[in-house]
């Protein structure tokens, strides 16, 4: 016996729900990465030099913007699979 | 009345509230002792997160932090928050479908393996271990300011009043106590930020204070004056590449703590674990978004007070006073002029100053009401006992649930599992209490170590056993081995200066990234060695396989199916 065989257990409905899962998740974490490590690291010396209200885009960015980013992609995870999770129980079974 | 004697006053209050509670609950759930939280709604289960989460660090330590670093603060504001995320997408909804009850257990059976179960247990008990050194000393800190006592007295005491709640509340019914437990902290943290905002900016809110005034301008420009760095500037005190490993390295840190993921079983069910999630990042945001502006206040309300003063007069003040004889807060009239020369240059800097006593001090500093003074010390006290509780209880389940029960006694009963949990909480007690005597450093760095170790051994492992169904026992022994023994090699290394009392650190840092962020290349490691070793061994049995597919799998919900059946009727 070599290689146990490739299991697929999942059926066609529910591998759909996977994939539009991971697809989300994914949108959500290219916008984690660009708005914490990269308005607030990567690109903070640029963003240093654009003033925002009394301190600079970058410096809010880093102490207060990313956090309140981070609540929203929570929020809006928790709400999108409520609704994907209503979408799979009325996809009719194909 | 004398400050001192308030905060005995509301700890005493503070501490009846949190034993009525914790003795309510457990009376409730006796009649439901699996399912011990299941009847907790959202909002409260969020908040138990939050007090669970927020520690000692995030309440003494984090504003002090971010007051020094100045902009480089981002690393413990964006890294404990943004770890969050990766918590709540990637690993708590699956962890809530595998419904099991420890961390070891999710990876015990993942893996299909006692190693790997057991690697998962040690590195519990190791990251939970780091973790509560942090909050004896923290606890320490409030002791001895406020009783007056030796820091070392004042960790003692901490360690028995902790121990005793622990043992108290056992295994269930936590999540009330530690719901209120946040209520007490997040007014403790917002009232004096209030009170200090108005005062110096005449806005209200904190946050608005911090972006809408002049007052990250005029702290830059005294701190320049006296020849400090740039407060609003990036980069000054940390390099760039410090700053992005630092900060993601306490990200996924953050997401594999096990006494933070343990919170997440015992919600109702997937949603609940989503909703929970949504409401504890809103919890834990509130303090997070008003500690850099406390942070900043407190910078220049000190600096206006001591910097260029006359040394007899400084050494006048009541606070200072008091916080000088904790040992905390130290001067040295370096060119005996008689004034306080306060900067950052080591050579003719004549105030020593432990970051954790910022927020402590804050309301002193600014001359508030001594109630409030008081409450800021029984809200530390609050972060410190209700993470404390939390990881008392991870490590103890991780020894006699995982190490114990699962492998060494499967025939053990109730009472003997009960009883090795009761040891371990006490011998992890006694190990936490010397930590927190002999620090490596503040409490925040105490802490984020643990985060490292987290992060390249933990987090890795979980991610994986999700997202791959390749992935088998082999590659992730492996994986897990090498980030934990790269991590702690390259910390004990970097900073064997205070672990081993070496003459300088044998390594200044690993290609220029320091003991805070080298978690990240253990991370990295971690990943490569798993793919690789998993690779080239055979694949997972077939029931393991199933298992993964059916956490990937929706959740059963019957609402939901009974109201789409009728609508196609």
């Amino acid at each position: 016996m070599g290689e146990p065989e490739k299991v697929q257990t999942l059926d066609d409905k529910q591998n759909w729900y996977w994939k539009k899962n991971i697809k989300f998740i994914s949108f959500l974490l290219v916008i984690w990465f660009l708005v914490g490590l990269g308005g607030g690291v990567l690109f903070a010396a640029p963003l240093n030099e654009v003033p925002f209200f009394g301190v600079t885009l970058s410096f809010w960015i880093a102490q207060q913007g990313a956090i309140l980013v981070f609540i929203l992609l929570i929020l809006s995870y928790a709400i999108r699979m409520d609704k994907l999770d209503r979408e799979y129980y009325e996809k009719k079974d194909q | 009345m004398s400050v001192e004697a308030i905060t005995i006053i509301m700890v005493l209050i503070t501490f009846g509230l949190y034993t009525g509670i914790g003795w309510w609950s457990r009376v409730k759930d006796t009649s439901s002792f699996y399912v011990a939280g299941q009847n907790v709604p959202t909002v409260a289960n969020g908040a138990a997160i939050a007090a669970d989460w927020m520690s000692a660090a995030s309440f003494i330590s984090m504003a002090g932090l971010v007051a020094f670093l100045g902009y480089d603060g981002t690393i413990y504001l964006m890294g404990w928050t943004g770890g969050y995320v990766l918590l709540a997408l990637l690993l708590a909804p699956y962890l809530r479908k595998f419904g099991k009850f420890t961390v070891p257990d999710f990876i015990g059976d993942r893996f299909y393996s006692s190693s790997a179960r057991t690697v998962a247990a040690i590195a519990t008990i190791f990251i939970s271990l780091t973790y509560i050194s942090g909050q004896m000393r923290g606890v320490g800190i409030v002791f001895s300011r406020y009783l007056q006592v030796d820091i070392i007295i004042g960790v003692l005491i901490g360690m028995a009043i902790v121990g005793f709640f622990a043992l108290l509340g056992g295994m269930k019914g936590i999540t009330w106590t530690q719901a209120t437990q946040y209520f007490v902290i997040i007014i403790a943290f917002l009232i004096p930020a209030i009170a200090i905002s108005l005062q110096l900016t005449g806005n209200p809110v904190p946050q608005l204070a911090l972006t809408g005034s002049d007052i990250v301008d005029r702290l830059t420009s005294i701190q320049i004056d006296l020849g400090m760095t740039e407060y609003m500037a990036p980069f000054t005190d940390l390099s760039m590449l410090n700053v992005f490993m630092i900060t993601l390295a306490l990200m996924a840190g953050t997401a594999g703590l096990p006494h933070v993921i343990v919170r997440f079983y015992t919600v109702k069910n997937v949603r609940a674990a989503r909703w929970s999630a949504v409401w504890a990042i809103i919890f834990i945001a509130l303090l997070y978004l008003t500690a850099p502006a406390v942070g900043a206040f407190a910078k220049y309300n000190l600096i206006n007070t001591i910097a260029d003063q006359p040394l007899e007069e400084v050494q006048n003040i009541d606070w200072v006073n008091k916080w000088e004889t904790t040992g905390l807060l130290q001067f040295n009239d370096l060119n005996g002029d008689g004034i306080v020369n306060f900067s950052e240059g080591e050579a003719d800097n004549e105030v020593v100053i432990d970051g954790d006593i910022i927020v402590l001090s804050t309301p002193e500093v600014a001359n508030l009401a001594p109630f409030i003074i008081a409450l800021v010390a029984t809200g530390g006290l609050a972060a410190a006992l209700s993470t404390a509780s939390g990881l008392l209880i991870t490590m103890s389940s991780a020894v006699s649930h995982d190490i114990y029960y699962r492998i060494f006694n499967k025939d053990a009963s109730e009472k003997q599992r009960l009883r090795v949990g009761r040891i371990t909480l006490l011998v992890a007690l006694l190990i936490a209490a010397y930590v927190g005597i002999n620090p490596p450093g503040f409490a925040g760095e105490v802490v984020a170590l643990a985060f490292g170790l987290g992060a390249a051994s933990l987090f890795p492992v979980i991610l994986l056993g999700i997202f791959d169904k390749r992935m088998n026992k082999e590659g992730a022994i492996a994986g897990i081995l090498t980030g934990l023994i790269f991590t702690l090699l390259m910390i004990g290394l970097i900073l064997s200066e205070s672990i081993f009392g070496t003459d300088g650190a044998i390594l200044d840092s690993f290609f220029g990234i320091n003991a805070q962020g080298v978690g990240v290349i253990g991370m990295a490691l971690n990943f490569i060695v798993s793919f690789i070793v998993s690779r080239n061994t055979p694949a997972p049995p077939v029931e393991i396989q199933q298992l993964i597919e059916n956490v990937r799998a929706p959740e059963v919900d019957s609402e939901l199916e009974i109201a789409a059946t009728t609508e196609d009727n």
